[in-house]
């Protein structure tokens, strides 16, 4: 009981610490500030080994072969030595400050992952936006229900003139000039709703954490 | 042989994961790759630690102004990182829920300062809302319009001053709201699969830098 | 008198945070209540969980971390409830490497409460870099992205995951979002594998959301704190997501009162001067 009142007091001064920033700018939002980004660096690091180089590296190749278990190391196994060179490149960036000449050595394994990831954008975005969202936006423009109809066009109107804003390659003028100002009604109309969204997830974090002081510290709720 | 292999790496990778999704016998290799591209992209996650702790090292032994600051920055980074292995070397798991890394310093410290820090925003957006949004023309007026119904109609006081008022933040989000985000994910879409393409084929070469 | 409203448009922003700092406060301890009507979105979400049949899996993903805590961790209870009320079962992975533990903690506190067994009738696999990547080897062959738990435990000696070879096995993924992470599971998951996604998403990311959920690459959307505040209501208990929409609302009309103060202030302030 004691030791978790101690450590909802920390939790609440860091609170008040950020907090204070509302102010002025001060050391204790400063300390506060800067033990914030000390620590999630260090979670990161944690992270990549607890949940990457150890379960996917170490358990399945690197214990096996540090303990000269090498019949217990599968085929597929064995490839994992490739993964672990590409890791290895990829810290030579860690040596910028010492040796710049080296960070060329980075570029292998970036480029690995460059490749994985447009080839994986590619596929990923035609099947799984452009063949569905042009396909849900093939919708009768003639219902048995006005409203059903006005809402129809409403979705296919207002995704073709939003398009016809972004699309810069011919000058806005005539019929495009045209879509492209209906374009901006629905873009600010969207933009809106965004930001009606946005300022609702702000107040809620604020109001969790104003929660938090009230009736987990001081109990008054 | 700098520039050569990194672009034939890219071409070959991105190329093999296109054909692998079209043709299921080279789709174990695309498992194998896309294993191997995790365990490398976590390595990319620590990148930019050693910058980190130069700058601040560097402040601290110069006793450049802040270098209070910076003090904190490194001691609250070898602090983390020694609870976070004491807990996994005890508990068997930084993570496991006796973990003392977990119930105190995640819930008691770390919590705390990310939370807060985002919940600073509320300020500043009510600040802007106070200073910024003007309504000056057609297109402002009309933003303000849509924020304000959906500000209403997604919380309960929406409903109280009128039922009406949700169904038209329900409409607003799922018709022209909607529409507008679609047109931008589509517009989006297409220059990702032009920008993809470019990278594969060898034409973008921004990331060799 | 006559610069009146251009001292007003020039106020200390401080004021302002005060009068926001009480909108927030007063109604916490007050303790006002309202009553909440669940959204379409929302019941969507509760509906299909409450179809499937009892023992089904539901892999959720935490995709956020402490930064959007308030609004997505009542949504993670509240599924979590419902889920365990059901006696259906809960894998669960991270995206996102430092909200990992928010995950575990509401895992454990909603199973202790219904009476849960891990590795029965829950798991925790953790975290594993790469994101599209993981999302599609997990299609393929689970253990080729999760071969064991967050402790090092082979999948194949939990009974809740050994019989999950790839999606076909889970019910839906629900996928608790802050960021980018949704439109990767759409497009690599549902797209591709055919999966159900449910998203539950912080009310700055679930706009984006509708253009899916029109599409019915999505079955449902829960936004926001009022999204967690309807998936309570539709448990049926009060938790913090229901007890913040007061407070929500009350600061949402102080705002709408800003801009409107504003907007005057500047109107006003400018025939003045």
């Amino acid at each position: 009981m004691m030791v978790e009142m101690f450590w909802t007091t920390v939790a609440a001064l860091l609170t008040l610490a950020i907090f204070s920033f509302l102010y002025e700018d001060n050391p204790f939002y400063k300390i506060a500030e800067h033990i914030y980004v000390g620590s999630s660096a260090a979670f990161m690091f944690i992270y990549v080994l607890y949940f990457d180089l150890w379960p996917k590296l170490w358990t399945p190749f690197f214990s096996k072969l540090f303990h000269g278990n090498l019949s217990g190391i599968t085929s597929s196994q064995w490839w994992l030595i490739i993964p672990t060179i590409l890791s290895v490149m990829m810290l030579t960036r860690l040596l910028g400050h010492v040796a710049p000449q080296a960070m060329w050595i980075s570029r292998w394994p970036i480029a690995f992952t460059v490749g994985v990831g447009s080839g994986l954008g590619i596929t990923g975005t035609l099947q799984g936006i452009l063949v569905p969202q042009i396909n849900a936006t093939f919708l009768p423009l003639w219902t048995s229900s006005i409203l059903h109809t006005f809402n129809n066009w409403i979705i296919v109107f207002g995704t073709l003139t939003t398009l016809a804003y972004f699309y810069f390659s011919v000058e806005h003028k005539g019929v495009l000039g045209g879509m492209a100002r209906a374009g901006i009604v629905f873009i600010m109309v969207g933009f809106g709703a965004s930001f009606g969204y946005t300022v609702m997830a702000r107040v809620s974090l604020l109001i969790g954490r104003v929660y938090f002081l009230v009736h987990n510290w001081l109990h008054l709720v | 042989m700098q520039r050569e292999v990194p672009l034939f790496i890219t071409f070959i990778t991105g190329i093999l994961l296109i054909i692998a999704f079209f043709v299921p016998p080279v789709s174990k290799l695309e498992e194998t790759f896309l294993d191997w591209y995790s365990i490398v992209a976590g390595i990319t996650l620590i990148l930019g630690l050693d910058s980190l702790i130069i700058h601040h090292l560097r402040k601290i032994q110069w006793k450049k102004e802040g270098w209070v600051h910076s003090l904190a920055l490194i001691l609250s980074l070898n602090l983390t990182l020694l609870w976070g292995f004491w807990s996994w070397w005890k508990s068997g798991s930084p993570f496991a829920p006796s973990a003392s890394f977990l119930l105190y310093f995640y819930t008691y410290v770390f919590i705390p300062l990310q939370a807060t820090m985002f919940a600073l925003l509320a300020f500043f957006i009510a600040s802007a809302a106070f200073r910024a949004f003007r309504a000056r023309s057609l297109e402002a007026t009309l933003l303000l319009i849509s924020a304000t119904i959906v500000m209403l109609g997604r919380t309960p006081i929406g409903h109280k001053i009128h039922p009406f008022i949700p169904v038209l933040s329900d409409w607003v989000m799922n018709f022209p709201q909607l529409a507008a985000k679609r047109g931008i994910f589509l517009g989006i879409a297409l220059g990702g699969i032009a920008f993809s393409l470019r990278v594969i084929l060898g034409m973008e070469r921004s990331y060799l830098r | 008198m006559n610069t009146f409203w251009i001292r007003v448009q020039q106020m200390d922003r401080r004021i302002l945070y005060i009068v926001l700092a009480l909108g927030v406060l007063v109604p916490i301890l007050a303790r006002w209540k309202m009553d909440i009507h669940p959204s379409p979105e929302v019941k969507k979400a509760y509906d299909f969980i409450e179809a499937q049949p009892e023992g089904s899996t539901f892999l959720i993903s935490i995709d956020y971390d402490a930064a959007s805590m308030p609004e997505v961790q009542p949504m993670l209870h509240a599924i979590l409830r419902h889920i365990f009320r059901k006696n259906d079962r809960v894998l669960m992975i991270a995206h996102w490497p430092l909200g990992v533990p928010l995950g575990q903690l509401a895992l454990e506190e909603e199973a202790r409460r219904a009476g849960k067994v891990y590795g029965k009738d829950y798991a925790f696999l953790g975290f594993r870099p790469g994101l599209a990547a993981v999302i599609v080897n997990m299609g393929k062959d689970f253990r080729s992205a999760f071969s064991e738990d967050y402790k090092g435990t082979p999948l194949d000696s939990l009974p809740v995951a050994r019989g999950i070879r790839n999606y076909d096995q889970i019910a839906a993924v629900i996928g608790l979002e802050a960021g980018s992470v949704g439109d990767a599971w759409v497009q690599y998951a549902q797209a591709r594998y055919g999966v159900h996604v449910i998203l539950g998403s912080t009310a700055v990311v679930a706009p984006d959301y509708y253009p899916y959920l029109q599409a019915n690459q999505i079955v449902a959307l829960i936004g926001g704190l009022k999204g967690a505040a309807d998936y309570e209501r539709l448990v049926g208990y009060v938790g913090t997501a229901s007890t913040g929409m007061t407070t929500q609302s009350v600061v949402h009309l102080l705002l709408i009162g800003f801009i409107l103060l504003g907007n005057l202030a500047y109107a006003l302030g400018r025939r003045q001067s």
